[in-house]
């Protein structure tokens, strides 16, 4: 809005889009690189990714915490963006250095992958940074398709190829209903744009087209972010899909469609907000009793962190429910805790990968604190995190959620939150349980290599650092909520 | 000071940092003895310099922790925490000299959760921030958790999964009702000053909804004590100390630190249902400690009734049940923590806890024998005895506002005399059992554990003034506070009566 909205330069536009041009320039730069680079160094393939984003996320830094509207409204550079750009580097990172073994015990270390992850980064970015409906279209199926590929990127299995084709025949349902919303909103209000709309809106352009529009928006969203009923898949794809992908999954993808919910929801509906609030108290409640409850049950540790990943989108939607400035605050903080804490979790399921061995059922963690206690350590602060517990992340992030809660009247909610994640404990504490207190049923080796060491001590000293001390997150988060421009 | 209060919290878990790097299971245990030794050496300053003749907090240090949302790490002590503070940091040594042999496996991991456990305890009785004190409250569960279900009996997992969800689900309620306390209160977590706020009666009423059941559980009062005889059984002794003697009195310090000063109206309202609820644990703990075979089971269902006197004595609304029950937490701590020290001694020798299996055990080992006859006798209330001095105050605070209820009381005490007395029959006394007569007397190390916990027995049964000092202002204070809050809410005649009766001269 300060600067360059309109002026239609090209080139001064295009120094907004530098993180974006960085990821997919340097994603194709990578597919050439493949293909000069003699096979067993294909390792040198993810320095090169994490040097990308590396560039990408000092380029996001350097752009600054102003707001640039650039394309003529199509894409926004603001401090909401830049916080989940600088967590989806964060998450493609930190997939990378989880990756880098597992893909070489799995047979499946392609130069493809590393290209895929950056291009699914680039659409998730894009998405985030969309002031229209059109580039988040553009990102979300950019992300999608990209996705679909890693997912079934093990062609020699049987089960990767089925979760990818669910994921895709799904994937595609649920765009297609997205874009059939955007349509019906767009006969509604004349305009793609996020803020006209809500202008339109503002002056009173409802009716039943904007509320099915909005109604085919929300379960596109809601496919995304595995928000229940729309959560189907979430557990066979999750399953199915490369350990690695599944963690890139369940936070970046989880993450960047969070944080265009958020702009799509407060900003072009915020004006109708009354009339959705008691929709989406209900889906999160849904999705908080259907993720945790089916989670109990899960003997696959995958299958077991896909519903927690449903029961987290759950609790993540109050945010969205209380809107404002703490509501946007309490799902951003939550979804940068969320990220960090999952990809951990995952990452210690990832080690557990071995040539011959699967080590996905949670029986298989049994005696892990006996055989390998430094990664049982790890395992149980990201379950106790997950759970909610101080002094780790996750009792920050679910602190603030429920303060927003209460501060919107929705105590209620707030406890029925709490009861369930005592429910939630339930399961994170049994591979506690397994690790620490049943006895190996014999030696257990496990994938260790320096980058998944590296990545596993980051996110241990970050899980434990935003618990103890989490002043400076919250400030910096409470610093990037979105400006609603169009109301107040 | 207040920094040296704050050395006293963490010095435990920088400890348990450096233990980490300990080589063996000897280095561990010296470690942790050395450092939970120290931590009781540096604690003893702060009794000292305690000033007794005000209630306000002291040695507070404040520094900023979240100030955007007006969190800090705020920490300080009053009569009510300091004795607890002590008791805690003098039965760790305790704990970690009773696991010297008791423990066999991971050695260090359990010490290390030992001193965590600490930090988390000292910490919980400080703060003097919501948050701070929550988080505390809350990390307490998971060096718990980890001690009863990896070292725990037969039974563990169970014990341990019912302990923590039990906690956990009261702990998630209390953090509700403290965010709506920041609101309510002024956008603070302060809880000097939330207590000085006021609220009005329906949002009290949640609130001390909320309190009750997290409090009530972690007591744990009648309906919600099943998880203690489970968690006590399976745990190891260090576990079973600890859970008696310090985690029961968490939730009688929340009730006495949170539900009086600021919810006092909806206390004094359901002040009938709280005082039903706790004759009915004195009696029914009582009772079922009647029936039980199973040393430790008995010893919990005690801890039931025990705990029954200090809620009892917390709504009664006047200073002497109040202080009453704060010197019933102390002296519980130190006689139940012993009596499950005794436990384990008996458990490391014959790796039973049947009372059946047992008789005589008197001859092999007569040291032992004098001190559970002390112990079992201090648990019943005999007068020259610590418990004595608690139980009567809370039986005169009793009488003076709800005779019947004391009267219902004190037939607890009976009802403990019958069940102590005849365990100590069937298990000390009596002819010798063959299996028992090789039985080694106390060593020295174990001695050392017992001697200092007999001491105190005689010490606050005989003089308990200068404990007494300690706590007095700051029950006044409490006191005071609840009573004169809960007058504005429309002159209940009760109140009246119960302070004119109950600080009066």
């Amino acid at each position: 809005m300060d600067r360059g909205k309109g002026d239609g330069t090209v080139s001064g536009d295009l120094s907004v889009v530098l993180p974006e041009l960085i990821v997919s320039i340097g994603a194709c730069l990578l597919l050439l690189v493949d293909l000069m680079l003699p096979h067993p160094s294909r390792a040198w393939l993810a320095y090169l990714g994490l040097l990308i984003v590396g560039a990408a996320g000092a380029a996001t830094i350097m752009l600054g915490a102003g707001r640039i509207e650039a394309f003529g409204g199509l894409f926004i550079l603001d401090p909401f963006s830049s916080y989940f750009k600088l967590l989806l580097y964060l998450a493609t990172a930190l997939t990378i250095l989880l990756s880098i073994r597992y893909l070489e015990i799995e047979r499946i270390h392609l130069g493809e992958y590393y290209a895929f992850l950056l291009l699914a980064t680039c659409g998730l970015m894009v998405m985030v940074s969309s002031g229209d409906l059109l580039p988040i279209f553009l990102g979300l199926e950019l992300a999608a398709v990209s996705l679909y590929s890693l997912a079934g990127l093990n062609r020699h299995d049987a089960r990767p190829i089925e979760a990818s084709a669910k994921y895709f025949v799904l994937g595609s349902l649920s765009a297609a209903i997205f874009l059939f919303g955007m349509s019906l909103l767009f006969g509604a209000t004349g305009t793609t744009q996020l803020e006209k709309a809500a202008t339109a809106l503002a002056h009173g352009h409802g009716g039943p087209m904007v509320w099915l529009g909005m109604i085919f928006l929300l379960a596109g969203f809601g496919f995304k972010a595995a928000v229940v009923p729309f959560h189907m898949w979430t557990p066979d794809v999750y399953e199915g899909a490369p350990t690695s992908v599944t963690a890139y999954m369940s936070v970046a993808m989880k993450t960047a469609t969070f944080a265009v919910f958020m702009r799509v929801f407060l900003e072009v509906f915020g004006p109708i907000k009354p009339q959705w609030t008691a929709w989406l108290i209900g889906l999160s409640l849904a999705t908080m009793v259907v993720g945790n409850l089916a989670a109990i049950v899960q003997q696959n540790i995958k299958r077991m962190l896909a519903y927690s990943s449903i029961a987290h989108a759950g609790y993540a939607m109050i945010g969205l429910i209380v809107g404002g400035e703490l509501g946007m605050m309490s799902l951003m903080l939550y979804m940068a805790i969320y990220t960090v804490m999952n990809l951990g979790a995952f990452g210690v399921v990832i080690l557990m990968r071995r040539a011959g061995v699967q080590g996905e059922q949670i029986g298989d963690l049994a005696g892990l604190a006996k055989e390998q206690p430094a990664a049982a350590l790890a395992m149980l602060i990201f379950m106790f995190s997950l759970a909610g517990l101080p002094p780790t992340a996750g009792f920050v992030a679910k602190f603030y959620l429920f303060m927003a809660a209460v501060d919107a009247g929705l105590a209620w909610l707030a406890v029925a939150s709490v009861l369930l994640s005592a429910v939630s404990a339930y399961y994170y504490l049994r591979v506690v349980m397994v690790m620490y207190m049943k006895e190996p049923s014999g030696p257990i080796e496990l994938a260790w290599s320096p980058s998944a060491v590296t990545a596993l001590v980051v996110i241990l000293a970050v899980t434990l650092l935003i618990g103890l001390y989490p002043s400076p997150l919250v400030s910096y988060t409470q610093d990037a909520v979105l400006r609603l421009s169009a109301h107040p | 000071m207040g920094a040296w209060l704050t050395l006293v919290i963490f010095l435990p878990a920088i400890g348990a940092v450096v233990l980490l790097a300990a080589r063996g299971p000897e280095a561990a245990k010296r470690g942790a003895l050395v450092v939970t030794v120290a931590d009781l050496l540096c604690s003893l300053p702060l009794w000292w310099a305690f000033d007794r003749t005000t209630a306000t907090m002291q040695f507070v240090l404040e520094a900023a922790w979240i100030p955007r949302f007006d969190i800090f790490y705020r920490v300080g002590v009053d009569g009510i925490s300091l004795p607890l503070m002590l008791l805690t940091t003098l039965l760790m040594p305790v704990c970690v000299l009773c696991s010297w042999r008791a423990i066999d496996r991971r050695v260090k991991e359990f010490l290390v959760s030992l001193l965590l456990m600490e930090t988390a305890m000292l910490g919980v009785f400080a703060a003097l921030d919501f948050v701070l004190f929550y988080v505390f409250w809350e990390a307490m569960l998971i060096p718990m958790y980890l001690i009863i279900g990896v070292w725990g009996g037969a039974n563990r997992l169970y014990a341990a999964i019912k302990f923590f969800l039990y906690t956990l689900a009261g702990s998630l309620l209390l953090l509700v009702a403290l965010i709506a306390l920041y609101f309510a209160g002024g956008r603070t977590f302060d809880i000097m000053k939330l207590m000085e706020a006021s609220y009005d009666a329906s949002f009290q009423t949640w609130i001390f909804w909320a309190f009750f059941l997290a409090f009530a559980i972690k007591v744990p009062m009648f309906p919600f004590h099943t998880w203690l005889p489970d968690a006590h059984v399976e745990a190891p002794t260090a576990g079973s100390v600890i859970l008696a003697s310090v985690l029961l009195k968490m939730g009688a310090y929340g009730f006495l630190r949170f539900c009086l000063p600021m919810t006092p109206h909806a206390s004094l309202h359901y002040m009938p249902f709280i005082l039903t609820v706790s004759v009915v644990a004195i009696l029914y703990g009582a009772y079922m400690a009647l029936a039980q075979e199973d040393l430790k089971k008995l010893i919990a269902y005690s801890s039931v009734s025990h705990m029954g006197f200090v809620t009892l004595g917390i709504f009664v609304f006047n200073v002497q049940g109040v202080e009453g029950a704060l010197l019933q937490m102390i002296n519980h701590g130190v006689t139940t923590g012993a009596l499950f020290l005794c436990v384990g001694l008996l458990y490391e020798r014959t790796h039973s806890r049947m009372i059946g299996d047992y008789g005589g055990v008197a001859r092999p080992m007569p040291v032992f024998a004098a001190c559970v006859v002390i112990f079992a006798l201090s648990s019943l209330g005999l007068p020259g005895t610590n418990s004595f001095v608690g139980e009567f105050l809370v039986l005169v605070g009793a009488f003076l506002s709800a005779p019947v209820v004391a009267a219902l009381a004190a037939l607890g005490i009976i009802l403990a005399a019958v069940y102590l007395l005849w365990m100590v029959q069937r298990v000390v006394w009596g002819e010798a059992r063959p299996s028992l007569e090789r039985l080694p007397d106390l060593s020295w190390r174990e001695a050392v554990t017992l001697v200092p916990l007999v001491g105190l027995v005689f010490w606050i049964g005989l003089y308990p003034g200068p404990l007494l000092a300690v706590m007095h202002q700051s029950v006044e204070h409490v006191v005071a506070q609840a009573v004169r809050d809960s007058l504005p809410g429309g002159g209940h005649q009760l109140v009246q009566w119960i302070a004119g009766r109950g600080t009066g001269p």
